[in-house]
């Protein structure tokens, strides 16, 4: 059969797994991506699982998905709609079908529809025996009955059988690519090493899943996609936790400063700790604290005494380290705070994402405090901007808050591998040691930056602290003039490093009829739905910052240069709020959503459309 | 002089008297404090540690005993208010060749730090917590703290207050603390020995001192430090000595069954050999927390060190993880992690 199939080529395809929470979605997607990166393909991944670690099963509260966009173009979301959805259960069919496009192919286990498991998920009737799917290629595969019966013969029982489910799909799907299987399969000869057996099954029921498809009629096309033109170098996948946390290891290497991490663990932001403490082998110190706040005051302490002080947290946590920020801005250490966001407020939406901390970030500290914001915007950047984060901090002498969030965090995306000897230097302000002319709060003239004075260094003893300093001596002061002097100066240091970063870019001409404005994690969708939008003949190109706090010096010229201005953001207008406080020379539109979903490049389309 | 078990820290090469730990800024506490006696026994102290003077560092958190770090001349952080505990353990944890000193206060770690206090001593980070314990809120002007004793009239409890004071004794005990050692600040030589003690012990040492606040809570330690009832109201700890106190050294303290009792020798036959000899090296916090909860006027406050185990200390571990793992990993820098796992060549 196989030979008579058509190829249909396709320029991407998205394609889910879902399932109850513990059917293995997420190691499935996993495989399924990795097999695919080794073909060639550019890809990105997202993770979507409930906050609850085994919820009641079957139920819409317990479906667990994992979406991986493959093509041979750049690669920029995890994608809107979904091409090939797999649903283990009638929950995980009801809870994404509103994402899946019209026309998709579905495999469903079929073994898994009755009516108790249907009532469950809010069906009347079984959506694969009634009408409710037509407009879908639907096939019902008898996935648990199959996979118990190829386990039967090794003589593993139903339980276990069961557990391999995802991976019958998995089969399923290499067929529809028409995929070789061994990546998979050397996946499995790593993992199972200890359990010989384990390899035979998980095996066996991938090639049971992809010959079963053969069999399959209504499958009749299979895709095929052409490896993506991609810069040349060597590239894994990453996701957007762990690329934080590597640019942070490269950031300490570069700068010969040791890493302290001061955590606490909070979802989504918890793997960032988890990764760097894997790496001990680099002198990466990690510290999991009792709290937020000794998470980020520990952090401090390592920061006066020499360290690329770090912590890590997610929205409720940044509230409770608000404090120990303004800390850092007084005593003026380098110190990079990650803000991994997720919906608030409280304790919110844990595993959902969204961009609500930005004000936060900017303000949400007691009296005038001036910190660095920065937000990365593709789960591979987070790399880049966790370095640069790091380098201003030690370089500038001040706390950065890195934005990031759940989406860039769990998500995963190609990344090329850079050579840290590539990367840009890092030169932190050392005192040299019996500097006799060393006062803590001496200042370069040009960057404002005061020197660091590492315990243990001869001669430069001195005692720095929350209350307001004297400018050059740095003792306590309660002068009003000096604390006027003070305030304007830690302002002023920190808008100097706009002289330091890139200038503002721009997706498209420097002038035309809309400018698209978005910031942080939502690139991928404004970039791609600008794009089509410019495909189409129209005069509309994107600004999407990653430096939000000094801007870069250019927003005003890059504003300047169109007719309307509509700011995107994943919450009810904060960024286009700051821009009318920054730039109160425009007119701002707005398209905000706060739904805990990303946006989507459809919707997008539509709204700019409106705008011509 | 004992040897420091501790070869972490550089010692320094000429001998450091306590002029060279003298800051150069006025001390602002009120004439007559307590804190300014402590001053004077870190000053004593300091030099006959004996490590280079840039190695010292002072932590602190909020309030008058926090002001500390500004009237030594060592490395110094005043920190923000109860977080002093948190902030020394990422110095000591990033920087091992420190010894950190940390000046708190009853407020400043029995209450709004009081997590940071308790895990600091669970993990045994080796640091040296000097406890201001006046039992009153000084800075704030009056109000009652969590060590303040049940009835006070204060400015925030002018009916008394109706809350259980702590005994840090008991605290630093519950939180698996390795050395806690008592001092009073009438007593500038035994606040030196103490200190001393506690700079050689490997693992969070705590030396609370009972302080006067001369302004909100005078006279609060006076049935302990009134030179009228003080030989009968304290007893002076010495390693392997029976507990034996008052004016006439004729009383001790005996383990009768599972509790203390105070007896007098000479009575009913009560012998030297009946007393509880004091053994603060054993593991067994047991017999330590009965010693450290005894106060008037049932007992006499017991001063020293009531406690001092050895107990790895979490920066040693940290040390030995990162030099394990260096030995075994062949990732050994950031080039080698970011190549490891499944990579592959686009050309």
């Amino acid at each position: 059969m196989s030979d008579q199939t058509n190829f249909i080529e396709k320029e991407d395809v998205v394609v889910k797994f879902c399932g109850d929470s513990g059917d293995g979605m997420q190691l499935a997607g996993t495989l399924f991506s990795d097999a695919a990166a080794l073909l060639g393909l550019d890809l990105a991944t997202f993770p979507d699982y409930p906050a609850e670690i085994r919820a009641p099963h079957n139920t819409i509260a317990g479906v667990s998905g994992f979406q991986v966009h493959v093509g041979r173009k750049k690669i920029e979301t995890s994608g809107d709609f979904v091409d090939i959805l797999v649903a283990m259960n009638p929950a995980s069919l009801k809870s994404n079908l509103k994402w899946t496009r019209p026309g998709a192919t579905i495999i469903v286990d079929a073994d898994s529809f009755d009516e108790a498991t249907c009532k469950k998920a809010g069906y009347i009737t079984n959506p694969l025996e009634d009408d409710s799917l037509e407009g879908y290629n639907l096939v019902k595969a008898p996935v648990t009955m199959l996979t118990r019966n190829a386990l039967q013969a090794l003589g593993i029982d139903n339980k276990t059988a069961d557990r391999t489910r995802n991976v019958f799909t998995l089969g399923i799907i290499y067929h529809i690519f028409s995929w070789k299987l061994d990546t998979t399969v050397n996946y499995f000869k790593t993992k199972f090493k200890k359990k010989p057996e384990m390899i035979e099954a998980n095996k066996l029921v991938l090639e049971t899943g992809y010959s079963y498809a053969d069999t399959v009629e209504t499958l009749g096309s299979s895709y095929h996609i052409a490896k993506a033109k991609m810069p040349a170098g060597r590239y894994r996948n990453i996701t957007g936790n762990v690329a934080t946390a590597w640019g942070f290891l490269a950031a300490a290497e570069r700068s010969g400063r040791p890493l302290f991490l001061g955590s606490y663990p909070i979802t989504p932001a918890t793997e960032i700790l988890i990764e760097l403490v894997k790496h001990k082998s680099l002198g990466a110190k990690v510290f999991q604290a009792e709290d937020e706040i000794a998470g980020i005051c520990s952090a401090i302490g390592a920061s006066y005494t020499g360290s690329l002080a770090l912590t890590t947290t997610s929205g409720p946590g940044l509230s409770l380290k608000s404090e120990a920020i303004g800390l850092a801005v007084m005593t003026e250490l380098p110190l990079v705070i990650v803000n991994v966001q997720r919906g608030g407020p409280s304790t919110g939406l844990p595993t959902k994402s969204e961009q609500s901390d930005l004000m936060q970030a900017l303000f949400g500290r007691n009296g005038e405090a001036p910190v660095v914001v920065i937000a990365a915007s593709t789960p591979a950047d987070c790399f880049k901007y966790a370095y640069e984060s790091a380098k201003i901090a030690l370089e500038h002498m001040t706390p950065v808050i890195l934005l990031t969030d759940g989406s860039l965090g769990n998500g995963s995306q190609l990344f090329r591998i850079p050579k840290v000897a590539d990367l840009p230097s890092i030169t932190p302000p050392l005192a040299e040691p019996n500097d006799k002319d060393y006062k803590p709060y001496k200042r370069d003239p040009e960057t404002l930056v005061r020197k660091w004075a590492i315990p243990g260094t001869e001669g430069l003893r001195h005692r720095i602290g929350g209350l307001e300093k004297e400018n050059g001596s740095g003792n306590v002061s309660t002068d009003p003039a000096n604390h006027q002097l003070m305030t304007d100066l830690r302002e002023a240091k920190v808008q100097k490093v706009a002289d330091f970063i890139p200038e503002q870019g721009i997706v498209g001409d420097k002038k035309g009829d809309v400018l698209v404005v978005s910031w942080g994690g939502t690139r991928g969708t404004t970039e791609a739905a600008v794009e089509e939008l410019q495909k189409q003949g129209k005069k509309i190109s994107l600004a999407h910052f990653h430096h939000i706090m000094p801007l870069p010096k250019n927003t005003h010229e890059v504003l300047a240069g169109f007719k309307k201005i509509i700011v995107c953001e994943l919450n009810s207008g904060q960024f286009v709020n700051y821009l009318r406080m920054k730039e109160p020379d425009f007119k701002y539109l707005q398209y905000n959503k706060v739904m805990g979903l990303p946006f989507t490049v459809t919707e997008l389309v539509a709204r700019f459309n409106e705008m011509f | 002089m004992f040897e420091f078990p501790d070869k972490t820290i550089e010692r320094s090469v000429v001998e450091l008297n306590k002029s060279d730990f003298v800051s150069d800024q006025m001390v602002k506490w009120c004439p007559g404090c307590g804190a300014h006696a402590i001053l004077a026994s870190i000053a004593n102290v300091f030099p006959k540690i004996g490590y280079r003077k840039e190695n010292f560092m002072m932590v602190s958190g909020i309030g008058c005993s926090s002001r500390f770090p500004y009237y030594v001349n060592t490395y110094g952080f005043h920190g923000i208010h109860g977080r002093a505990n948190a902030i020394a353990s990422g110095v000591k944890i990033a920087n091992p060749n420190l010894s950190v000193w940390i000046a708190t206060g009853d407020g400043d770690s029995m209450a709004i730090g009081g997590n940071h206090f308790i895990h600091i001593i669970r993990r045994n980070i080796d640091v040296n917590i000097v406890l201001f314990n006046n039992q009153i809120y000084g800075l704030t002007k009056g109000q009652y703290s969590p060590t303040t004793p049940m009835g006070s009239v204060t400015k925030t409890s002018p009916q008394g207050t109706i809350e259980h004071p702590f005994n840090p004794g008991e605290l630093v005990l519950g939180a698996q603390g390795t050395f806690f050692a008592r001092a009073v600040d009438t007593n500038v030589k035994l606040m030196t020995e103490v200190m001393f003690e506690a700079a050689r012990h490997d693992g969070t040492s705590v030396i609370e001192i009972l302080q006067n606040c001369i302004i909100f809570a005078d006279k609060t330690h006076e049935a302990i430090t009134d030179k009228e009832v003080r030989d009968d109201s304290q007893i002076h700890l010495k390693n392997g000595e029976p507990l034996i106190f008052g004016k006439n050294k004729d009383k001790g303290i005996r383990l009768n069954g599972s509790q203390l009792e105070i007896v007098t020798l000479g009575e009913n036959g009560i012998t030297e050999d009946d007393l509880l000899v004091h053994d603060q090296y054993q593991q067994d916090p047991g017999v330590h927390l009965m010693i450290a909860k005894m106060y008037p006027p049932h007992f006499p406050v017991a001063l020293g060190i009531i406690r001092s185990a050895m107990y790895p200390t979490y920066d040693d571990l940290v040390e030995a993880q990162i030099a394990k793992a260096q030995h075994t990993s062949k990732i050994l820098c950031v080039d080698d992690l970011l190549n490891s796992g499944d990579t592959w060549e686009i050309k």
